[in-house]
């Protein structure tokens, strides 16, 4: 019916009415920004980013990044406080997938028993407000764990007590690089290895047994190169203090109950969706493959999987953006995030809320797009290739 | 299919479906509406926010920022009435604009919340522990009115530590609340001493303390007056102590908006008016006697003689209002933190000047 109508006219009009629209949006945003300019000024509401060099004079409990309460700026914390959020995201975004994907599996299982328990697991976690979780984390994280006094001390030289676990940090030697080195050329060496019996089999249909050379590609070369280097590597063991364990990595038991929290809850979220991906195959995938003779973990990594994942991926993307949203409830627990360090210790300080929120905000949006450009990227790739 | 005409190809109308003329008006009346209030919104001014006075008898009640849950100073009792030296602050205030100390409408805020529940107009005054600093009284579109408490800040530890001096808590963990001058005085003062100090930062000064209470830190810090308050909420406050150091001036003050003078007026002579009852011995149990009292400072303070009030846009007994239902400052201090409070906190700097403290009431003429 379409077809019938003047289309150039159709499409003019329609550009007038979304130019109109934009015109609209534009006056609004500029008017918004010029009312809360002259209300800030009238009320001598300091506004703008001067703010951002002058020396912060507050300390962060946890810095990816050299900060010293001192010399660091504003800005400084704002990077420290991203950067903490970015790490929780990212790990528990690892986490949540691993444990999520594991469930919603086993939720399809034949095995009665482990059904019903992930389906338990999804029904209580998922119907619980995060906030509760997290403090439950939190309390049981602390409350469990021994004070100062009584750590324990684990073999290595880890000392784990209500202060956070404390791991032995590696300190790299002059020739450590080769070391890495090594092992970069040796994954190499593997993938290559692996291509080679791909295609041999491809031609020949005689399987090469590569586990085994593989092996020994990625982790003998470089530790052959570590013993010829002459081992150079040490680890810098935490030591006891009166008050504190000092020396060592630091696992703050705020970023422990925080990451444990959002990768428990989202997993229960994400066993759904692939539950509901693996669903949407139909079971003559399964049928055929058995009938070609594949066992049912190789039917479920070749044949359902790939067709799951274009299901699967969207919904899982929603479920990251969340997770990192979510993040910002670290301030309810004290971990030191872009919310608790910017959004809340900088913006009392400089007492500028406006800039500060529309920077936060900012920030969790830039990072939720480009979370979502990345998922898309990767739809791309598992989507129906027609041939 | 009927026909359409030229302007209705305008409508995103994707149903193909013809528009009746009069939803086609109001799609056009829309648009308009929409682009007026985009003008409306780029040319509106706020109101001048001069007239918080006015603004508060129209509504009936004050709206007073309080603390919520720090004990003495500004805490709802078991039964949900607001108690402390904070919020009696605040219903001296409602007692010399309307004669009842009940007008108060009291909003909890945490340290971080409380700037800017002020500048939105959320509230009318804050009244909750908060430090007179030259940038909060700068930048942040407000006024500190008066001291109404000489405090500074100190440390909290455990018993069994051992530990008798702050110095001695180099590499210590230590619990704050977020968006204090705490937490830029620890920071400050570890420093200076060129100390270690590992700091955990929380939102509100509870969760501080009952993180301190678990065991993640060794210390907790804030304003003594408040390190009482709060040992008192702890399982067995015995096995705590206040650490002897007070590491910092901590100037209490109540803020108003910048910028409303007759307000800031008020609410600082609030003050000054009851140390002044305090110094010239007028309190709950004797302020009608002393309505008959020849002494002419006595006179003028509790509107016998002269206009003050008036001056001030009350009534001219809005002192005599404010000893009749909250007592003078000593009264005041007394009751909510001093020694016959559970905080038993000496008056100390808080002392009347004439008693070898600093508050000192300026004369009312």
């Amino acid at each position: 019916m379409q077809q019938d109508l003047p289309r150039p006219t159709r499409r003019l009009g329609g550009v007038a009415i979304q130019i109109a629209i934009l015109l609209v949006i534009g006056v609004l945003a500029y008017g918004a920004i010029v009312n809360v300019t002259q209300n800030l000024a009238r009320a001598h509401i300091a506004s703008g980013f001067g703010f951002w060099n002058n020396t912060a004079g507050f300390d962060i409990s946890q810095t990816l990044i050299a900060y010293s309460a001192s010399t660091s700026t504003f800005g400084r914390a704002f990077w420290v406080g991203l950067l903490n959020t970015l790490l929780v995201a990212a790990i528990g975004i690892v986490l949540a997938t691993l444990l999520g994907f594991i469930v919603g599996v086993a939720r399809l299982s034949r095995n009665w028993l482990l059904a019903r328990l992930a389906g338990g697991y999804v029904e209580l976690v998922r119907n619980v407000p995060l906030l509760l979780q997290l403090l439950f984390w939190y309390n049981a994280v602390l409350k469990s764990l021994p004070l100062l006094r009584g750590s324990m001390t684990f073999p290595g030289g880890a000392i784990l007590n209500n202060r956070g676990l404390f791991l032995p940090r590696p300190e790299f030697g002059p020739y450590f690089t080769a070391v890495l080195i090594a092992l970069l050329a040796g994954i190499v060496a593997a993938i290559g290895l692996h291509h080679f019996a791909r295609r041999r089999r491809e031609r020949t249909g005689e399987e090469i047994p590569i586990a085994g050379p593989a092996m020994a590609l990625i982790v003998g070369l470089p530790l052959l190169v570590f013993m010829l280097a002459g081992s150079p590597l040490t680890f810098s063991v935490p030591q006891m203090g009166r008050f504190n364990v000092s020396g060592g990595i630091e696992i703050l038991p705020e970023f422990a109950a925080l990451v444990v929290a959002l990768s428990v809850y989202t997993a229960s979220f994400i066993a759904e969706v692939v539950r509901a991906g693996i669903l949407s195959v139909s079971g003559g995938q399964t049928e055929a493959a058995q009938a070609l003779g594949l066992r049912s973990r190789v039917t479920l990594r070749l044949v359902i999987f790939p067709q799951a994942m274009r299901v699967i991926i969207p919904p899982l993307t929603s479920q990251y953006l969340n997770l990192i949203k979510n993040s910002s409830l670290a301030v309810a627990i004290g971990y030191p995030d872009l919310v608790q360090v910017f959004a809340g210790t900088v913006l009392n300080i400089t007492g500028q809320a406006v800039e500060v929120i529309a920077l936060t905000m900012a920030v969790y949006l830039v990072i939720s797009l480009f979370t979502s450009l990345l998922m898309n990227l990767y739809a791309r790739t598992t989507a129906i290739v027609e041939r | 299919m009927p026909p359409r005409s030229g302007t209705d190809v305008h409508a995103p109308d994707a149903g193909g479906l013809a528009r009746p003329p009069i939803l086609k008006g109001l799609i056009m009346n829309r648009l308009a509406s929409a682009v007026a209030l985009a003008m409306a919104l780029a040319l509106a001014t706020q109101a001048a926010s001069a007239q918080t006075l006015a603004g508060v008898k129209d509504r009936g009640e004050l709206i007073c920022g309080a603390n919520g849950t720090l004990a003495g100073f500004g805490m709802p009792d078991p039964q949900g009435n607001w108690t402390g030296f904070d919020v009696d602050f605040c219903r001296a205030i409602a007692a010399a604009i309307f004669n009842d100390p009940a007008k108060v409408k009291f909003v909890p805020l945490t340290a971080k919340d409380r700037f800017t529940a002020l500048q939105s107009g959320e509230i009318d005054v804050l009244s909750r522990n908060t430090t007179w600093t030259l940038s909060r009284d700068t930048s942040l579109g407000l006024d500190f009115v008066a001291v109404t408490f000489y405090d500074g800040q100190g440390f909290m530890v455990r018993k069994a530590l051992k530990v008798s001096s702050a110095l001695e808590l180099n590499d210590a963990s230590v619990c704050v609340q977020q968006g204090t001058t705490s937490e830029l005085n620890l920071a400050d003062y570890f420093r200076s001493n060129h100390m270690g100090v590992k700091t955990v930062t929380f939102a509100t000064g509870d969760e501080a303390l009952k993180a301190y209470e678990s065991g993640r830190c060794d210390a907790y810090t804030t304003d003594s007056s408040g390190l009482y308050g709060e040992r008192l909420q702890l399982a067995e406050p015995s096995q705590h102590i206040v650490l002897p150091e007070i590491i910092s001036k901590e100037p209490l003050s109540p803020a108003v908006r910048h910028g409303d003078n007759q307000w800031a007026d008020i609410v600082r002579w609030t003050h000054f008016v009851m140390l002044d009852a305090e110094e010239l011995g007028i309190a709950k149990s004797n302020v009608d006697a002393k309505l008959k009292s020849d002494d002419p400072e006595t006179r003028r303070l509790l509107g016998v003689e002269g206009q003050y009030g008036d001056a001030l846009g009350l009534t001219n007994d809005w002192a005599y209002r404010i000893v009749r239902h909250i007592g003078n400052y000593g009264e005041s201090f007394e009751r909510n933190i001093g020694q016959s409070s559970p905080l038993k906190i000496v008056r100390g700097l808080n002392a009347l000047w004439t008693k070898g403290g600093l508050q000192y009431g300026p004369p009312i003429r």
